[in-house]
């Protein structure tokens, strides 16, 4: 978690900004007139009950889904308009930890680390390829995994390993989708901790989609509450812990 | 009621298979390819799968010539046993069987291996990094089914042939040079080559099945397992309308 003070320093660098973002399945409304942004060194935890619609949010983000209406910019870009070979050179730019890891089963984990390297900087030499892989395997704790297949590792290592391949490319912003979901609360504190390691190590932007107080608590700058579809909270987690609206306290009872 | 909409879930789906085998004629024909994939998925299917279709082609072999023999030697032309046994093969029953068992093998393995991509986020993942996922997973394992079937049916044919000559020689002793005289003086290129046409589509309809199954599997594990299953069902029906259409066109042209 970065401190007040960066955050105020960089406050004008928005690397995010989601304006009035509309996403419906059928009659089914699930993202009415959202907003969000993010600035350069923050971490923002979208919090909301299951269903609520925040992987649906983290997906429009990424460009996996195409919001009905409404704005997502990145880095000035505005993620709806681009080409598919625009999308991929924002993409090169932000990291994805999706919420089942989404390992490729068939491949090493150094193949795993590898193959988003390979996509993007197709110029980058071998030598270069197994020094980066080894570097992220380093700052997850894993090097001695290399060699290993995804199905010998535990949940909290294949956690590890995504979060290693997401911060392969050197990412500006870090995307993580449930990040702790379906780990015990010991190694959900670790991911939780490393997160936050990684943010100050590389200075990198977070955008937290979770529904573990846990994680709101120890990772967020700012809390942003999705409710119903829209926005219905932005502030500290300080200040909403205090807050004595009864949606709000809902969460941190 | 049920009916009509069992017929119009029917239609629905043909016109999805429709529009998903469009997709790969529109992502295969534009580059970039994806050729390290293309050559390990035809290592996979093709290779991988040679000892099994080997396997049963012989077996095969040597029942087809087992069972044929009998009704043969009723007729008094049980010397033409070799000539009989090369043409079925060659023409129907080596593709026929070759790929039926290939959909077994392949098209299950298809359908369950991108279902569960997809089922865990796999394919978004392979998509965040740059990567075309339906010319990476679906084009090059259309291909190499496309064009490894037929080498396979060949092998096959050939394997089930030498099952043939150990058939003939259980009950009679006909020589090796006697067995592939005969077997060579009776088969044409017009039995040979609609055989070999009509593998292509069976590779190509295994293929897109699968793949189609797969990719657009739902519902967590129980639907990776529902698509390995109909991939399997619905490429094998598909074999035999195939087949059907082949054989009309094959008469038309007197073959």
């Amino acid at each position: 978690m970065t401190s007040d003070k960066q955050v105020l320093n960089s406050s004008l660098d928005k690397v995010m900004l989601i304006n009035n973002l509309c996403k419906s399945f059928g009659d089914r409304h699930i993202l009415i007139n959202f907003n969000l942004e993010l600035i350069r060194g923050e971490s923002v935890v979208v919090l909301g009950k299951s269903g609520s619609g925040k992987s649906v949010l983290i997906k429009c983000v990424i460009g996996l889904l195409r919001p009905d209406k409404g704005s997502i910019k990145i880095f000035g870009k505005n993620i709806p308009d681009l080409n598919h070979d625009e999308l991929d050179q924002v993409r090169a730019k932000i990291g994805f930890l999706f919420q089942s890891n989404a390992l490729y089963d068939s491949m090493t984990v150094r193949e795993n680390l590898e193959f988003p390297l390979r996509r993007h900087w197709i110029e980058v030499s071998q030598e270069e390829v197994d020094k980066m892989v080894e570097d992220a395997l380093e700052d997850v704790g894993l090097r001695h995994t290399i060699d290993m297949m995804p199905v010998e590792l535990s949940g909290g290592m294949r956690k590890r390993v995504a979060l290693a391949r997401t911060l392969i490319l050197k990412p500006e912003i870090i995307l993580y989708d449930e990040p702790t979901t379906g780990l015990d609360t010991i190694t959900s504190k670790e991911i939780i901790e490393l997160m936050i390691e990684i943010q100050e190590k590389y200075n990198t932007s977070s955008l937290i989609i979770s529904h573990d107080m846990n994680c709101v608590r120890m990772a967020s700058d700012r809390v942003v509450m999705l409710m119903d579809g829209r926005c219905y909270a932005n502030d500290t987690y300080e200040n909403l812990i205090k807050s004595e609206d009864p949606k709000i306290k809902m969460f941190f009872e | 009621m049920s009916l009509r909409s069992d017929f119009t879930a029917f239609l629905n789906g043909n016109g999805e298979l429709f529009s998903f085998s469009l997709r790969f004629f529109r992502h295969g024909l534009n580059p970039p390819f994806e050729f390290a994939e293309f050559i390990k998925q035809c290592y996979v299917i093709g290779y991988k799968s040679l000892p099994l279709i080997g396997l049963t082609a012989f077996i095969m072999g040597i029942v087809l010539t087992m069972q044929l023999r009998p009704s043969m030697a009723d007729y008094g032309v049980e010397s033409q046993l070799p000539a009989i046994v090369a043409i079925a093969v060659v023409r129907e029953v080596g593709p026929v069987i070759t790929a039926l068992i290939f959909a077994g093998k392949i098209g299950s393995s298809i359908g369950a291996e991108l279902g569960s991509m997809k089922v865990t986020e796999q394919i978004d993942a392979m998509e965040v990094s740059g990567t075309n996922p339906f010319k990476y997973l679906v084009v090059t394992r259309v291909l190499a089914c496309t064009l490894m079937l037929p080498v396979l049916v060949m092998l096959g044919d050939a394997i089930s042939l030498y099952g043939a000559y150990l058939g003939v020689n259980i009950h009679t002793n006909t020589s090796f040079n006697l067995f592939w005289t005969q077997v060579f003086d009776n088969l044409v290129f017009g039995d040979v080559l609609p055989a070999f046409i009509k593998s292509f589509f069976f590779g190509f309809a295994v293929g897109i099945i699968g793949c189609y199954k797969g990719y657009n599997s739902s519902r967590g594990t129980e639907g990776v397992g529902l698509s390995a299953n109909s991939a399997v069902v619905v490429s094998s029906v598909m074999i035999f309308i195939i087949d059907l259409l082949a054989v009309q066109v094959t008469n038309i042209f007197d073959y």
